[in-house]
């Protein structure tokens, strides 16, 4: 276990183990999307009540599962980058958080998009999509804050705790914005009162929101090689991996 | 005189409950010099209360529904405003260093400077926010709990700043950064404060709401005080 975790926190194992791990995410990410979304938006049937309208639901879900996802990504990272100084925790903590920020973006404008032809506007304060904003914000800060400081080990270190307080608020702020929903405006519009979907609508989601994770997984992998070769430059081994490449 | 001839090695004097009283006299004696600072936010306060009517509408039935939200959000903007000097002066002179070095542990003497924080900026705003709720047509009887839900509300919103404030103390610019920040943080307190004004209102008892905005300062009393010393500690070595 400790030898594992050592060698994990050594950059140049890390480098060769993800080259042979990202290939197989690339082959499932792919594979996993087209089949999820040629099923979902080809075959599934159409929903009774929003008709074609809601395949969008095969966007919007996988999104916003990876953008909640991301978040505690970042926060364990950050907690195993302050604790056991893996630097590679970090080099992966910084290329997800503009990930995250972007599957968030993704989930909102999508739910707008969708909210026009079910809700008939592009939106509401509803619960959820506050939440999301929150969550929008709360990524923002990390990326700026990780940006504004000179000394890149101090930003790392910043960004890595303010993701570890962000991670412990975002239950709280959703709770309170779940209740001040409530308390403030009687629900006029739900998603919930669509039947529980069919089978043949779930299917291709589940395969949607596996293709998202693998597709987040084989990205993070590459973007997370190419900051190590970007850090380490001045490493010897990568200036012998840059002549041998060529 | 009596005498031993003996060395007997002694605790530093005064040991943690003596450095933080140093440290809360220390902050208190310096912000009641600095009696402008105090000021500022208050000032802000009320500036930016007399702006809405006049950006709205004069209307007294809908100023007092707006009023709770309105008075929340300003009392929150002028905390925020107010936390970039929580510990700029420390830093500059090297103070904050000293508090660093410290033998006492940090969370606790920081705790002490979160205190006085407090007691300058939020405890005075919540003193005066009745004064702004009459002006904006607040009814009689939710006066006391938008009193109350402040003063709660915004040792909670010290704390939870003053993380952002630790962390953003090192950059030369840190004020935008810091209430990007904070104010995704300082969320859930607006809900309940604001909220617990808004029940005063309706007439439904404002207990329910005032709860939560205790537990909210509980939990944050709790581990803020452990997110502010490490992002001192990383502003400090960085």
């Amino acid at each position: 276990m400790w030898a594992f975790i050592h060698k994990l926190g050594s950059p140049k194992w890390f480098y060769g183990i993800s080259a042979r791990m990202q290939p197989w995410f690339w082959i499932a990410a792919v594979l996993l999307i087209a089949v999820g979304s040629v099923w979902g938006l080809a075959f599934a049937p159409a929903d009774y009540q929003q008709g074609n309208s809601f395949r969008i639901i095969y966007v919007h879900v996988p999104a916003a599962f990876l953008a909640q996802s991301i978040f505690v990504g970042l926060a364990v990272s950050g907690l195993v980058f302050l604790v056991w100084k893996i630097k590679v925790a970090d080099m992966a903590a910084a290329v997800m958080a503009p990930l995250g920020a972007a599957m968030t973006f993704i989930a909102l404008f999508s739910g707008a998009v969708w909210g026009v032809p079910t809700w008939g506007t592009w939106w509401m304060w509803d619960a959820r999509l506050t939440s999301m904003l929150i969550l929008l914000f709360l990524y923002l800060g990390v990326i700026a804050l990780r940006g504004a400081f000179s000394s890149r080990d101090s930003g790392s270190r910043a960004a890595s705790v303010l993701a570890m307080v962000g991670v412990i608020n975002i239950p709280i702020i959703k709770y309170s914005v779940d209740w001040w929903y409530t308390l403030h405006q009687p629900a006029s519009f739900t998603l919930t009162s669509r039947p529980s979907m069919p089978v043949d609508m779930w299917w291709p989601l589940l395969l949607m929101v596996l293709g998202f994770y693998c597709f987040f997984i084989a990205l993070t992998l590459m973007r997370t090689r190419n900051e190590i070769l970007r850090r380490e430059a001045s490493k010897r081994w990568v200036r012998d991996l840059a002549r041998e490449e060529g | 005189m009596p005498r031993s001839d003996t060395l007997t090695i002694r605790e530093s004097r005064g040991g943690l409950g003596g450095a933080v009283a140093a440290t809360l006299r220390r902050d208190l004696i310096l912000m009641l010099r600095r009696r402008s600072e105090i000021m500022n936010p208050l000032v802000f306060f009320a500036l930016v209360i007399t702006l809405f009517p006049l950006g709205i509408s004069p209307e007294p039935a809908l100023l007092t529904t707006i009023a709770p939200g309105l008075l929340w959000v300003a009392a929150l903007l002028a905390t925020l405003l107010s936390l970039d000097s929580l510990f700029r002066a420390d830093y500059d002179d090297g103070s904050l260093e000293q508090l660093l070095l410290a033998p006492q542990p940090l969370p606790a003497l920081v705790l002490a400077k979160v205190a006085v924080h407090w007691l300058m900026t939020g405890l005075p705003l919540a003193l005066m926010s009745p004064l702004l709720g009459l002006m904006l047509g607040l009814p009689g009887g939710s006066y006391l709990i938008l009193a109350i839900s402040l003063a709660l509300g915004s040792a909670s919103l010290s704390l939870i700043g003053a993380i952002g404030a630790a962390l953003t103390v090192g950059l030369s610019r840190g004020g935008v950064l810091l209430s990007l920040l904070v104010l995704p943080l300082y969320i859930p307190v607006l809900i309940f404060g604001a909220g617990a004004v808004q029940a005063a209102i309706l007439g439904d008892g404002a207990a329910a709401h005032l709860a939560i905005l205790g537990a909210l300062l509980s939990l944050a009393l709790m581990l803020a005080p452990w997110g502010i010393a490490a992002a001192l500690r990383i502003s400090i070595n960085g």
